[in-house]
């Protein structure tokens, strides 16, 4: 028990450790990426690549002043960032990572709690996170706010229905609520994930989970909540400093539930695409040499002068990596870990490119997409699955 | 433990409550509300029944509240004016209440003496397994008449609405 405990803190400090990490620095990678979308450097000043950028940020979001207008009201205007933030960082606890690992004699879960109602406990907790922005929206007192404020809590409510009927499908095929038994029901290769596992490939409900994912998360091409050109900034336009930083995490957060649970419902989790059999331990191996390998190329024939000390660096860094994915010792639990991070990666790269390619919809398109188009759909691809899992299943 | 929690969280469903009809302003009163289901749900929860406790953040707390909200929202209701109390109510508000709980916590003690009484942990079927096998064996006709009442109550909404447009 004791020992249970212990263990327990540990995981929750790790995973807290990872998430805030992965926070912080995913607003670089997505700034990175949208600045080569649009074939410019981006963050490139602060430390090498601009990768103290985001610890400048945040430095600068601490010390500015925080400002609070005097209309507010006090009591809903505070708890809103803290509701948002609460809610986006909730649902981590139940998102397995791995495997069984065993570390200094003692076995446990990549996980921090598994529930027999993981799926659920992860959509109600984020149905809660509407609340930090409606309320963020109305309690600033102002028509910008409380317009983004309106847009987001009808938007959310409109794309809960797809994305709840989208998960729906492949729980059918999986039989189970719990993200633990979800993936080990998906084990063997890429043809047992849910989005091709037969009876029913659910390619169709990873498409409409995906999009109902990227409203529910405000982002580009459905961010009218905060449509900067019309709304100034929508809901939080009259926070500052760290409760406007924290509606920035919050967003980030959602985006990782989403895309991770993408990854849990039909990508198959921390199963690699094909057996370890046929080599697929060795891959991670082979993306980090190659990785190395290139950078120390562009180290030679550098494109700026700075690059000459940096690149090398980095090669050197990757080629270690690469070195450490073949250690047989590590190799149980990094594994695993290495593809969940990077399905969980494609899908988040797959936000920023959206983001940097797509413009914003109109908000009756938006409406109308999600009844007239999205949800019928859902449907659809529901009741098949259904009708075929009790007929073949 | 499960005393400690059950003590929380029953306390705390009850003072949201009370904050419902003591709040001037309905939003304050709507996020009270939220804060009655949300320690309803954590009461579920001890009480062995997941399933429900879920559906009732994702359905009550997630979806019917955030539509309160932004009703109020979008009509912008300001906080209600209180008007002074009648005589009849100061005098005789506060020995009634009384007198109701009194009068509830009688008929429940007599209904369900102590042996009786809910145990935690006493109930284990609250799966989402077995709701849905009892929805869809034992309780087929209640469930299905439910679905259609529901289906009846939308419609009626949209021609009221349509009649309301035109």
């Amino acid at each position: 028990m004791d020992s249970f405990i212990v263990i327990s803190l540990i995981k929750a400090a790790v995973v807290l450790a990872a998430l805030l990490g992965t926070l912080l620095y995913l607003q670089w990678v997505e700034r990175k990426v949208i600045a080569h979308i649009q074939v410019r450097p981006g963050p490139y000043r602060v430390g090498p690549h601009g990768l103290l950028q985001p610890i400048a940020d945040v430095i600068k979001l601490i010390t500015k002043e925080d400002l609070i207008p005097p209309y507010v009201n006090k009591p809903l205007y505070l708890a809103a960032p803290f509701i948002a933030m609460t809610m986006a960082l909730l649902p981590i606890c139940v998102i397995p990572f791995g495997p069984t690992i065993e570390v200094a004699g003692y076995r446990t879960w990549m996980q921090l709690t598994d529930l027999n109602i993981g799926v659920l406990f992860v959509l109600a907790v984020s149905s809660m996170g509407v609340y930090g922005i409606a309320l963020a929206g109305w309690s600033s007192n102002n028509k910008y706010a409380l317009l983004g404020g309106l847009r987001s809590s009808a938007q959310m409510i409109s794309y809960e229905l797809p994305l709840s009927l989208a998960i729906a499908a492949p729980l059918l095929i999986s039989n189970t609520l719990s993200l633990r038994q979800l993936v080990e029901r998906q084990e063997g290769s890429i043809l047992d994930w849910n989005i091709l596992h037969g009876p029913f490939p659910q390619v169709l409900s990873f498409l409409i989970f995906l999009i109902a994912g990227f409203a529910e998360t405000n982002r580009v091409p459905f961010d009218l909540p905060e449509a900067e050109n019309e709304l100034v900034a929508g809901f939080h336009v009259e926070y500052s400093s760290m409760k406007f930083a924290s509606f920035f995490m919050a967003e980030y957060a959602n985006m990782i539930t989403v895309s991770s649970m993408a990854v849990l419902l039909f990508l198959g989790g921390w199963v690699a695409p094909w057996p370890a059999r046929y080599g697929s331990g060795l891959v991670p191996a082979a993306i980090f040499a190659g990785a190395g390998v290139v950078a120390l190329y562009h180290g030679m024939h550098p494109g700026h002068r700075r690059d000459r000390r940096t690149l090398p660096v980095f090669g050197a860094v990757f080629l270690a990596m690469a070195a450490v994915f073949l250690l047989p010792v590590v190799q149980a639990w990094l594994l695993p870990l290495f593809w969940f991070c990077a399905k969980t990666g494609s899908v988040l790269f797959t936000f920023m490119w959206v983001r940097g390619t797509l413009p914003r919809f109109r908000y009756d398109q938006l409406m109308g997409f999600t009844w007239k188009f999205l949800f019928p759909v859902a449907v659809a691809n529901l009741l098949a699955t259904g009708f075929l899992v009790a007929w073949l299943g | 433990m499960t005393l400690a929690i059950f003590l929380i969280f029953a306390v705390l469903a009850v003072v949201c409550a009370i904050n419902v009809v003591v709040q001037t302003h309905p939003i304050s009163s709507a996020i009270s509300l939220v804060g009655v289901m949300g320690s309803l749900a954590v009461l579920y929860l001890q009480l062995g029944a997941e399933f429900i406790a879920a559906s009732q953040v994702i359905v009550y707390a997630g979806a019917i509240m955030v539509l309160f909200v932004f009703v109020i929202m979008l009509l912008n209701a300001g906080a209600e004016v209180k008007h002074g109390r009648s005589l009849m109510a100061q005098l005789l508000g506060a020995p009634l209440l009384g007198a109701l709980l009194a009068l509830l916590a009688y008929f429940v003690q007599r209904l369900y003496p102590r042996g009786a009484s809910v145990v935690f942990g006493g109930f284990t079927h609250g799966t989402p397994l077995d709701i849905g096998r009892a929805l869809f064996t034992t309780y087929l006709l209640p469930f299905e008449a439910t679905s259609i009442l529901i289906l009846i109550g939308i419609v009626g909404a949209i021609v009221l609405a349509r009649k309301e447009m035109d």
